[in-house]
């Protein structure tokens, strides 16, 4: 990571994006940068222990590597997005929770178990959202009408 | 189950699942697992040819069975299968197991690209996205190559539908990452520029993505969009919070798009055209001015994009840096948030004013903050805030505040997080050095860190104190004093032990006076810290003994005791038992006055940059130390202040010969006691310089700023030769060839040969190291009269020198009369961002252009007599240096370029030879006779030629040779 990932002060992007459960189970892992099978699993196991240990008072920012994790809990799941230090904290931390929104209206009240069964529908919609690590779509009418569209499709 | 209930599921997708989570272990989870692979693959191989809706069931379940952590080595083939099929669902199983599971098998990259192809032609949105979205994930080069030149087509079609495009544009911006060289934008340049103006905002927002990209690298190119930027972020900001509909996000209309929007344009500088500027300003301050409004929603979410545009929108600002009004007010209003209840606003305010206080216009505005900055560091819970805290206040010192913050530093210290106590004690550290009037306070601040966080306090830390110590007389009798009495605790820290060793070894005697610090107390005071050091310590305080034997005759006798004890002059360890052994017989056998020259006090360090600077910017990395900005000029000349001899004095009398690991001040090897720097960059020299100017010049860069570090703002001027670049020349007054220079980094060889008055040098600059040397170029001048004397030529070198890689320069000499000075050589060149400016003499000198000329006894004594003139004639006596083998000198004399008269001279202990230097301008005649004294160890050497210059240049350089 730290070889690779070098970053631009004025080009930046997604270097992953993880769902994982208190348990540390993920529940969705989307990669935007390549990493070989043994450091995608180092990579959960690290942002797993870095995010869970912190309480609630705390930022929803954290230090990683040489990037920043920023998350967002959800009932037991930890929704996290890997960027580069100098991007903008906010806006990421608000694409997490658009892209809940998105998921829960998809899914009428997600849960974990939606994203467990669904797992090959949770990449369709990330995939309308966020394409080689930017955000694509941000109009949750649009990307739910979308999905509606394709969920017809049979 | 909720999930199975619905809609489409694949039934028996559900079940496997369902079981795979009821499994009780890990290894019936394995067991349900082989059976089903078993089960697929027999399916897979079956006879009867499954339908596309079992196919696409067995292909998720072998996506499901990899992302739960197996390996899966079969279904492949299937799973391009599916993406000919017609059916949506059964497309999109295909491509999402490509995309998680595709590695470079070049066979099955040819089928995928096939049926990419085929859906990117079909004209279906739907599955035109599908294959876009698969080559987006899976970006490879053979992808690159065969659609890099389609996709923009579509990206820019008129007829393309807007979800296609989006999709197309980053697309495009996945594959240019990887193969810049592949997507040729030329002539869609200016089409994709006015995506910006489209009338989709889903298509703005990804096509700006790929647009910040273009314009990072190409700014020229694409700078139309600044405008077009501008006019798109006016519209949105001033929109009403409903006028956008879909794009309002609680109640902030596009936030995401105006936050990248204001990430493009700082690609870019201001912009030039007064109207565009205007309005931009204009948005600014209308962002700043939203900030102050009343809230649309008490919800988090609609402050979050709200912020999330401010803090870009003060990014841009700090960019620009040259809109005082706007910067201030960015200042209050960050300064509104470092008391926001908000945990993440105080964090990004802290983190963003960071920035501001290095801009002149908002410095100020940031110290005014001091206080609560301050009681952020005490009290906030999160340790990375408490970290900004810590950042902003360093970033925010200067002399004005600098006692305050430094004490409150220190006091934090006192509890501060394991995890950035280093990079605390070593601001603290630069920070007094920095903001310093009086250096006592300097001391009792460094002395303070030790105590507190001795353990985090490093070598650079403590060296420097001392630097600074023996650098400056105002302070030394405070600094023994005082690290006196820091010592008298009874559990003091090992770095303690050492300052105060290496202090009281060379300015006891300042305090010696007072009968409470008399010499004896001040060493069994150190004496009795002794046992507990490391071996390094021990080694230092050994050699504070033998100083205190100079400064304090009466502790002469109980220190020769001590080195005489068994468990220092039969210390296992060598370099203890050897220092031991040394400075006893030191002690016992010198005269007071050779004792006192040995170990005088040191000489003042050279003056140059903290090297602890060097040691923080290395733990945090390029443009996040931002105090220094203004020292900027300085960086040429760096050296890293430890690297200078400590152990001068000793190394200089030969008394030890320090091993590495022992030395001292843990010095590899005393430089020349000069003063000049030497230009060899030490690892602490390369590292600062890789810095860079920090944030402020944030404008164009591309991803890999580690190969194009910033220029620093370093004096180029060409250093001044080493002070061993005579010696050097010296070395090759009778040779040719051989290595002329050699530091750490760089090695130059060099290779010569002359005929009458001309010469041709091949010089090889061979670098040493595994990094390349960039910018590396080189410089050949004649200074003075030289210029009229010589004639030199040289090539160019490439700029570039590989790692381990050497690189050649011929260098061609005419010689048009004879001179003395040699030219300078000079050589700069970027290690890792760091400039190394070496100067060198290059040996060219007046005897390179010697014809031998044989002759006769006879005839050599004639013109012996003819040259009788007494200018004619240069002599010396001197003192070999070196035995004085006959064969050694024959060889030299040949190397000197003159002919070897045998039988010439009537004692054949003499040697006498006769050359013709051959210049451009005349011939000059010369003679030479060498009478050896081997019993008094001395030469006579006597030149006699037609020019008197000659004679005595050829003297002076020979007498250097024996």
């Amino acid at each position: 990571l730290v070889a690779t990932g070098v970053g631009a002060k004025t080009y930046r992007r997604i270097r992953f994006i993880l769902i994982q459960n208190r348990a540390g189970k993920t529940r969705l892992a989307k990669w935007y940068m390549q990493f070989d099978d043994d450091e995608k699993q180092k990579l959960i196991e690290e942002v797993h222990a870095v995010v869970t240990v912190r309480d609630a008072k705390h930022t929803n920012f954290v230090e990683f590597r040489n990037f920043k994790i920023i998350y967002r809990r959800y009932a037991g799941l930890y929704f996290c997005i890997c960027v580069d230090v100098t991007d903008n904290n906010l806006a990421y931390l608000e694409g997490i929770h658009n892209f809940v929104e998105v998921l829960n209206e998809y899914f009428h009240n997600v849960c974990e178990l939606d994203l467990v069964f669904n797992f090959y529908k949770v990449y369709t919609v990330v995939d309308e959202m966020f394409l080689a690590g930017e955000i694509r779509e941000t109009s949750q009418t649009k990307v739910l009408k979308q999905l509606l569209m394709l969920q017809s499709l049979e | 189950m909720p999930a199975v209930s619905k809609g489409d599921g694949m039934r028996g997708l559900a079940v496997f699942i369902s079981d795979i989570r009821n499994c009780k272990s890990k290894e019936a989870e394995i067991k349900r697992i082989n059976k089903e692979l078993a089960n697929i693959r027999s399916k897979f191989k079956g006879d009867k040819a499954l339908d596309g809706y079992s196919k696409k069931k067995y292909v998720c379940k072998l996506l499901f069975i990899f992302l739960l952590g197996h390996d899966i080595d079969f279904g492949h083939m299937e799973a391009v299968n599916l993406l000919s099929s017609n059916k949506y669902t059964e497309k999109q199983i295909g491509y999402l197991f490509i995309s998680v599971l595709v590695n470079s098998n070049s066979e099955l990259i040819r089928l995928i690209n096939n049926a990419i192809k085929n859906d990117l032609s079909s004209r279906n949105p739907t599955f035109m996205c599908l294959a876009l979205h698969c080559i987006a994930n899976v970006g490879s080069r053979e992808m690159a190559e065969a659609f890099a030149g389609e996709i923009p087509r579509i990206l820019v079609a008129g007829d393309t539908m807007d979800s296609v495009k989006q999709s197309a544009a980053l697309c495009l911006l996945r594959l240019y990452k990887a193969s810049p060289d592949l997507v040729l934008m030329g002539e869609w340049t200016s089409r994709v520029v006015h995506l910006l103006n489209d009338q989709h905002m889903g298509v703005v927002t990804a096509a700006i993505s790929l647009i910040t990209c273009l314009s990072s690298k190409n700014p020229d190119e694409f700078k139309t969009c600044v405008s077009l930027a501008v006019s798109r972020l006016s519209r949105i900001v001033s929109s009403a919070s409903t006028d956008l509909q879909d794009y309002t996000y609680y109640f902030v209309p596009a936030p995401w798009l105006s936050c990248k929007l204001l990430r493009l344009l700082q690609c870019y500088p201001p912009p030039e055209d007064g109207a565009v500027k205007g309005r931009l300003v204009e948005c600014l301050e209308t962002i700043l001015n939203k900030a102050q409004e009343p809230p649309k929603s008490k919800k988090v979410q609609h402050s979050n994009a709200k912020n999330a545009i401010l803090f870009e929108a003060i990014s841009l600002i700090i960019h620009y840096d040259s809109e005082p009004n706007l910067l201030v007010r960015a200042c209050n209003q960050l300064g509104q948030f470092l008391q926001h209840r908000e945990t993440n606003l105080r964090y990004l305010a802290l983190e963003s004013m960071c920035t501001l206080a290095s801009s002149e216009f908002s410095h100020e505005a940031v110290k005014t903050h001091i206080e609560t900055v301050i009681n952020a560091l005490k009290t906030e819970r999160d340790v990375s805030v408490r970290q900004r805290a810590a950042d902003l206040l360093y970033a925010m010192c200067d002399r004005s505040n600098a006692k305050q913050i430094v004490a409150e530093m220190l006091s934090y210290l006192e509890t501060a997080d394991y995890s950035i106590r280093e990079e605390m004690v070593l601001k603290v550290a630069i920070l007094a050095e920095k903001y310093a009037v009086d250096y006592s306070w300097y001391v009792d601040t460094i002395l303070n860190l030790i105590r507190i966080a001795g353990d985090y306090v490093s070598e650079e830390v403590w060296y420097r104190v001392i630097q600074i110590v023996i650098n400056r007389d105002d302070v030394q009798g405070y600094a023994a004093k005082t690290v006196f009495e820091a010592l008298q605790a009874p559990a003091c820290h090992e770095n303690m032990v050492k300052v105060g060793g290496y202090i009281l070894g060379e300015f006891g005697n300042l305090i010696a006076g007072d009968p409470r610090s008399s010499p004896l107390v001040q060493f069994n005071l150190l004496h009795s810290k002794f046992h507990l050091c490391s071996v390094p310590t021990r080694a230092l305080l050994l050699s504070a003994y033998i100083k205190f034997i100079n400064l304090f005759p009466e502790t002469k006798a109980t220190i020769q005791e001590v080195l005489r004890s068994d468990s220092q002059i039969r210390n296992s360890d060598v370099e203890l038992q050897q220092r031991a052994v040394e400075y006893l017989k030191l002690s016992s056998i010198a005269s007071t006055d050779v004792l006192a020259t040995v170990l005088e006090e040191m000489p003042p360090f050279p003056e140059r940059e903290s090297s602890i600077l060097a040691k923080l910017k290395k733990k945090k990395g390029p443009g996040a130390v931002s105090v220094e900005l203004e020292d900027g000029k300085e960086r040429g000349e760096l050296n890293g202040g430890g690297d200078r001899g400590g152990d001068a004095a000793i190394a200089a009398s030969n008394a030890s010969t320090p091993s590495p690991s022992a030395d001292l001040l843990g010095l590899r090897s005393a430089a020349p006691v000069s003063g000049t720097a030497p230009s060899a960059g030490s690892l602490l020299v390369d590292v600062f310089s890789e810095a860079g100017p920090a944030a402020s010049s944030a404008g164009v860069n591309d991803d890999g700023f580690l190969s194009s570090a910033p220029p620093s703002a370093a004096s180029e001027d060409p250093a001044p030769p080493l002070p061993e670049s005579d010696e050097l020349l010296n070395k090759f007054v009778c040779k040719n060839n051989g290595v002329l220079f050699e530091n750490q980094l760089l090695q130059i060889g060099i290779k010569s040969e002359y005929r009458q008055n001309l010469g041709r040098m091949y010089l090889f600059y061979g670098n040493k190291t595994s990094v390349q040397f960039v910018s590396f170029s080189t410089i050949v001048s004649c200074p003075g009269e030289l210029q009229s004397q010589l004639n030199v030529q040289t090539k160019t070198v490439e700029p570039l020198v590989e790692g381990g890689a050497q690189v050649q320069q011929v260098i061609n000499i005419e010689c048009l009369t004879d001179f003395i000075d040699a030219p300078l050589l000079n050589i700069k060149f970027r290690y890792g961002g760091a400039l190394q400016n070496i100067s060198l003499k290059l040996p060219v000198t007046i005897n390179k252009f010697f014809q031998p000329t044989e002759m006769a006894a006879a005839d050599f004594f004639q013109r012996w007599k003819q040259l009788s003139q007494p200018q004619q004639e240069a002599q010396k006596i001197f003192k070999a240096s070196h035995g004085m083998d006959t064969e050694v000198l024959k060889a030299k004399l040949l190397g000197l370029g003159t002919a070897l008269l045998e039988n010439v001279d009537p004692n054949p202990e003499n040697y006498v030879c006769a050359g013709v230097i051959q210049t451009k301008a005349q011939q000059v005649g010369c003679l030479l006779r060498l009478e050896p004294n081997a019993q008094a160890q001395m030469y006579r050497l006597t030149l006699r030629s037609s020019k008197d210059t000659v004679s005595q240049r050829v003297c002076d350089l020979l007498a250097e040779q024996f």
